[in-house]
């Protein structure tokens, strides 16, 4: 399954990720070598097992819906590393044009 | 008199005997990494000075009353900077992350703190733990204390330096697919990655979800135990960690060994794994035979299948996990153009190294829709086989025995180049995060000066009887606690640049 220069591009679109032209080709020669090795994994018969989404048999840990309320100063805490605020609010750049 | 040399449980008994104070400890440490740390660059962040001694008279004081809140009371330490500490910088080694100051401590961090560690500085390690010989550090390169010119392994290599040099007594790192436990080998120390959802998780930068651990990296067995004793324990803010009645460690040490079985898997002593290496680790195998252990070769057929879907279990839930970073919330935010597309495109490119791009993109391609089934679910299926595979040989023996890394430590600079390689080089360490069980990496010898690593992998929850083989096993072969550079051999050194 050879991986072509256009679907690097895709996936490093899915990504958010912008790769320079010599980036893509690094890439697309790294990912066909890495996957090739990833390949033999067509070789188990994987038909009739089930995917283990968890080291341990966990299941779906749930909490009663209780607010717990946060402090002004939390608040502070977290807005001082925001890159650009406005009256406590995370400014981003315009998301509709 | 060289405190730092000492071993944390030694130090926590000379304090109790009143031989020594935690202010002496926090000064030896200070003017030994003063000696060392332009050498071996293994910390990112270190706290003032006087931030470091006024914790130091704290502990002091409460030693005095008698009213120490555990062992560790007075002891300096290091955390991995992916390990969240309110108000100081944590960032993964990262120039997505540089200055970042996080608002809340992590469990363990928090844990360590009202134990009465004493919290020096942050390590460095490889990029959001991606790597391994923490080379992927953004901001520098950390050397292996026994030999400069060589990794002290990753992504937790900072940690483990910074204890094999003598700058702090004992570290936190993180283990996703051996992080802990092949720096531990590479440096001649003692690195555990805990059973999954033994150790919370909450404040631990996210790499990969079901995989990521902490865990202590120590000086000796004993040290290992004492710090496992305080940062396990259930935390309901992270909802993997897990409700059982909390074990005492340090309570299993000194406990007999004879009859223990233990399995030795082919496939983890075949050729991949260097022929120096082996020989030292089947030397150290032999004397568990002598301590009455039972030893078996058995085999484990999924084991060669095990490299490929860590790596796409793990970069996937990368890619997941890393979306986070985008410029909005915290962290890097690169705002020249004026749309949403750019901030997060311009931002993750300036903010993330190559070693993580090149994971998110591979995570990404595997959850991609028409190649979620080819790559994705075919690595979970496998996980099911190889926790099966691990689960029959549990039935019949308490402990797996391998090398921990193929090699010893490598040349800085030689695997960079080649990310295929520098994979293959975790299949001993990888299995223990894919089962979610226990593994342990204790200094087994040397090759060429460079120190080898033997690795116990356990039972799910089965650290106790782990670390009581490790124990034994650590007292027989008779290398414990040794320093990477002993004083002498250090200042030695920097006369030579």
């Amino acid at each position: 399954m050879k991986v072509s220069r256009e679907e690097v591009e895709h996936v490093a679109a899915l990504a958010r990720l912008a790769l320079s032209p010599d980036e893509v080709d690094l890439y697309t020669v790294q990912f066909n070598d890495i996957l090739g090795y990833i390949n033999m994994l067509k070789d188990v018969d994987l038909d009739n097992v089930e995917p283990a989404r968890h080291p341990q048999p966990l299941s779906n840990i749930l909490r009663e819906d209780h607010v717990v309320p946060g402090t002004a100063a939390m608040r502070e805490a977290i807005l001082q590393e925001a890159p650009e605020q406005e009256d406590g609010f995370f400014k981003v750049p315009p998301i509709i044009e | 008199m060289s405190y730092y040399t000492m071993t944390a449980f030694a130090a926590a008994q000379a304090l109790r005997r009143g031989e020594v104070t935690s202010r002496q400890l926090a000064e030896a440490v200070l003017e030994r990494i003063a000696a060392v740390e332009p050498e071996v660059c293994g910390f990112i962040t270190i706290l003032d000075e006087e931030e470091v001694l006024s914790a130091a008279r704290q502990a002091d004081r409460l030693l005095e009353q008698g009213r120490a809140p555990s062992l560790l009371a007075g002891i300096p330490m290091a955390l991995k900077d992916n390990i969240c500490t309110s108000g100081i910088p944590t960032t993964c080694a990262s120039r997505m992350l540089a200055g970042y100051k996080p608002p809340y401590d992590a469990f363990t961090a928090a844990a360590l703190n009202q134990a009465g560690a004493i919290l020096v500085g942050k390590a460095n390690m490889d990029e959001f733990a991606m790597g391994s010989s923490t080379e992927n550090s953004a901001f520098q390169i950390t050397a292996n204390p026994w030999d400069r010119e060589r990794v002290p392994g990753g992504s937790s290599g900072g940690s483990a330096a910074l204890v094999a040099a003598g700058e702090v007594f004992f570290a936190l790192g993180s283990d996703t697919g051996g992080s802990i436990r092949q720096p531990a080998s590479f440096c001649g120390v003692v690195g555990l990655k805990p059973t999954y959802g033994l150790v919370s998780r909450y404040g631990l930068v996210a790499f990969a979800s079901s995989l990521d651990q902490i865990g202590p990296l120590t000086r000796d067995v004993r040290d290992c135990a004492i710090v496992l004793d305080i940062i396990a324990g259930y935390d309901r803010r992270d909802s993997t960690s897990v409700c059982r009645e909390k074990d005492h460690y340090t309570a299993y040490l000194g406990g007999e060994v004879r009859g223990f079985k233990a399995a030795l898997p082919l496939e983890y002593f075949g050729e991949g794994i260097e022929k120096s290496v082996r020989d030292i680790v089947m030397d150290a195998v032999g004397r568990c035979s002598r301590l009455g252990v039972e030893l078996a070769e058995v085999s484990i057929p999924s084991t060669v299948y095990a490299l490929p879907a860590y790596y796409l279990v793990a970069t996937a839930e990368a890619s997941s996990n890393l979306a986070r970073y985008n410029g909005i919330q915290y962290g890097l935010s690169v705002r020249g153009k004026t749309n949403l597309l750019a901030l997060y495109q311009d931002t993750r490119k300036e903010g993330f190294g190559a070693e993580v791009k090149r994971r998110i993109m591979l995570g990404t391609y595997a959850l991609s829709s028409g190649y979620y089934d080819a790559y994705y679910l075919k690595a979970m299926k496998m996980r099911t086989l190889i926790h099966d595979d691990f689960e029959k040989i549990f039935k019949d023996y308490d402990f797996i025995v391998t090398p921990t890394s193929p090699t010893v430590a490598f040349k800085i600079g030689e695997r960079k180049d080649d990310p295929l390689t520098m994979y293959l080089s975790d299949i001993c360490t990888i299995t223990a995060n894919l089962t979610g069980c226990p593994a342990v990496s204790i200094p087994c010898g040397f090759v060429d000066g460079m120190p080898v690593g033997l690795q116990v992998i356990g039972r799910p929850f089965d650290e106790g009887r782990m670390l009581q083989f490790c124990y034994c096993l650590e007292e027989a072969l008779g290398i414990k606690g040794r320093l990477a550079v002993s004083p002498a051999r250090m200042e030695k050194n920097i006369e030579h640049i």
